[in-house]
């Protein structure tokens, strides 16, 4: 039962066009990462990274393979979850490069907005969002405007908002790449501390050199496919 | 759920309401061509219910005397008022001039009328009806003529005795009454060196050579012995059409209800005016939709990432299309709101009458909101075309 808790992909393919212009950007990914995990995940450009993170994200279907979140089987092999926008919002929080934290929204309903369109009332949906604020410590920038904030911040609400729901998965695309080293590392140390208080499995695709050797796992990918070694899994103090 | 659209707005307000203010000025045009028209209507209609008329009596086959020319003689009006059912008949000229007062002309309707008889202004605002055979007048304050003054009609002078209000003409010209003979005059006589002229063709003519004959054709090309129209009203308990029956029947002449001469004058008069107004009405109202479409589309695309975003995160379609859907109505309100605004500020300083009805104004809401809805269909299209991808890079 453990084996099948945080994120397991097995086989994962993904093939773009048909016949003598087809072409294969994933070829047999296997991950897991587990609750609780941070595991970088790395490669050059045009090595399927951003198919495979697509993929994970449940924004386009995998040709074939399986990919399980928690107890929940999303794809297997041409079959696939009906509603993957739900699945979306409930079970996969984003952190991107840039924050794109909604600019019409204040901090605190950029964050409530997730469990708002899960259902939850407003009132619900804001106290979840200022307590993961406090957390992160910009609970004193809920009412600011994202224009307000300094790119740190606006980077550590944006993983507030991936959180909020307590996803099982976190997908960073590049988060520490607009940041200085110690901001950078500010937030993969963030990233980690949430991983463990709420037991969430984090991916964080990068290219940035600061961060690498944090990780205690890291999968290459590399001509759509992944191997994985161990990190270095440097202290962040 | 917090409103999207509403947050969106009060985000950009500056720019939200200053896009709202120029569509409302444009929405401003849109209902006062509108007001226009009514106008143009009411006009015709005040026509009617001033002149107290229950029929007209005009020259047969024509469409008189307001939509085309009618020539009756004057004394024909004894005969109408022997007709069973007929209460009043009297004589009425129309003639629209320029009408002179000091170094001022103002373009008006002349309408001869006999004293305390139909035709006369039914309500004045100061002074007195005419009471005097002759060079006395009662006119619309819209003429800008005050009472005392003298205004001068062909070769007479005038003094108003008396100011009355919505007296105008079917074009919106206001009325100035004098007494009949007068208008007779000023209608169909000619100048004196005419006179002389015709005298002096008609003497050379071998045909009227005998003294006798020169002498009668010049009295009769002397006087003026016709009217325009015979306004009548009818005795209570006839109707129209039986009164008017026996008129068209023995003498020779057109009868128009009440009903046929605001058909004449809605239908017919301003037919083709009706016709140009909503032409601009159609073009506005095009260009109000390109407008708010243009506007819609792109402020939506100055929002694709964030709405790729918010797709990414599990927004709904329906979510993310009532948003947008929400802001074109947002900005179709403002736009109305300030519309009928302007155009109650600036209806009162145009020459013509402009009629705002309260009916147009709730019409043209809800034309504007179905406008702005289908405006906005061409931004939802391209927001729900946004792939959720957008948001992860590479």
């Amino acid at each position: 039962m453990e084996e099948s808790k945080g994120i397991l992909i097995e086989g994962m393919r993904k093939r773009y066009g048909e016949g003598d212009t087809a072409v294969d950007a994933l070829k047999a990914v296997n991950m897991h990462v587990t609750p609780g995990e941070v595991v970088g995940l790395i490669g050059p450009s045009g090595s399927g990274k951003s198919t495979l993170l697509k993929c994970l994200g449940a924004v386009i279907e995998p040709t074939a393979g399986r990919m399980t979140l928690g107890n929940k089987v999303i794809y297997d092999n041409g079959w696939q979850i009906k509603d993957l926008r739900a699945l979306r919002r409930d079970n996969i929080g984003f952190v991107f490069q840039a924050p794109y934290l909604i600019p019409f929204l204040d901090v605190t309903d950029n964050v409530a907005l997730l469990p708002m369109l899960a259902g939850h009332s407003n009132a619900e949906s804001r106290k979840r969002a200022v307590a993961l604020l406090e957390a992160l410590d910009v609970a004193h920038r809920a009412k600011a405007m994202p224009s307000q904030l300094s790119g740190g911040e606006q980077q550590r609400v944006a993983i507030a908002r991936a959180l909020v729901n307590q996803p099982p998965v976190i997908l960073a695309d590049e988060p520490t790449a607009p940041l200085d080293s110690e901001r950078a590392l500010s937030v993969i140390r963030i990233l980690n501390q949430m991983a463990q208080q709420y037991q969430t499995a984090v991916i964080v695709v990068t290219h940035d050199e600061k961060i690498i050797p944090t990780f205690k796992r890291i999968y290459h990918i590399r001509d759509g496919g992944t191997h994985e070694e161990a990190g270095e899994g440097q202290a962040l103090g | 759920m917090i409103s999207l659209a509403a947050r969106d707005v009060l985000h950009t307000w500056g720019k939200f309401v200053f896009t709202g203010v120029g569509l409302g000025l444009l929405i401003g045009v849109t209902l006062t061509m509108a007001g226009v028209y009514r106008g143009m209507v009411d006009d015709a209609k005040v026509l009617l219910n001033n002149s107290g008329a229950d029929m007209w009596v005009v020259q047969k086959n024509t469409l008189g005397p307001y939509a085309e020319p009618s020539s009756v003689h004057d004394d024909i009006y004894r005969s109408i008022l022997a007709v069973p059912g007929v209460d009043r008949a009297a004589n009425v000229t129309y003639l629209t001039m320029q009408v002179r007062q000091g170094e001022h002309d103002v373009r008006a309707m002349v309408v001869g009328i006999i004293p305390n008889s139909p035709g006369e202004p039914s309500h004045l605002l100061a002074g007195r009806q005419i009471t005097r055979s002759h060079y006395e007048a009662v006119v619309d304050i819209a003429t800008g003529f005050k009472l005392g003054q003298t205004i001068r009609i062909r070769r007479h002078n005038y003094t108003v005795v008396g100011l009355t209000r919505r007296m105008v003409s079917s074009g919106g010209d206001p009325m100035v009454f004098i007494p009949l003979r007068d208008a007779q005059e000023a209608q169909f006589l000619k100048d004196n060196d005419a006179i002389i002229n015709e005298r002096n063709r008609t003497a050379a003519n071998p045909a009227f050579s005998h003294p006798e004959v020169l002498d009668a054709v010049i009295n009769s090309q002397s006087s003026n012995p016709f009217v325009n129209a015979v306004l009548v009203q009818i005795k209570p308990g006839f109707s129209a059409e039986k009164v008017a029956e026996p008129i068209q029947r023995w003498q020779r002449l057109q009868v128009y209800t009440r009903d046929q001469m605001e058909e004449i004058l809605v239908a017919k008069l301003i037919a083709t005016s009706s016709k140009q107004i909503a032409m601009f009405l159609v073009i506005l109202a095009i260009v109000s939709a390109a407008i708010v479409a243009f506007i819609i589309y792109t402020l939506t695309m100055g929002k694709i990432r964030e709405i790729a975003v918010l797709k990414l995160i599990g927004t709904r379609n329906r979510t993310i299309a009532g948003m947008i859907m929400q802001q074109a109505i947002g900005l179709g309100v403002i736009g109305f709101v300030v519309g009928k605004v302007s155009a109650t500020l600036w209806a009162p300083m145009f020459p013509k009458y402009v009629l705002l009805e309260p009916g147009d104004a709730l019409r043209g809401f809800i034309a504007i909101v179905i406008i702005c809805i289908l405006a906005s269909l061409l931004a939802i299209r391209a927001a729900l075309k946004v792939d959720p991808a957008e948001a992860i890079g590479g």
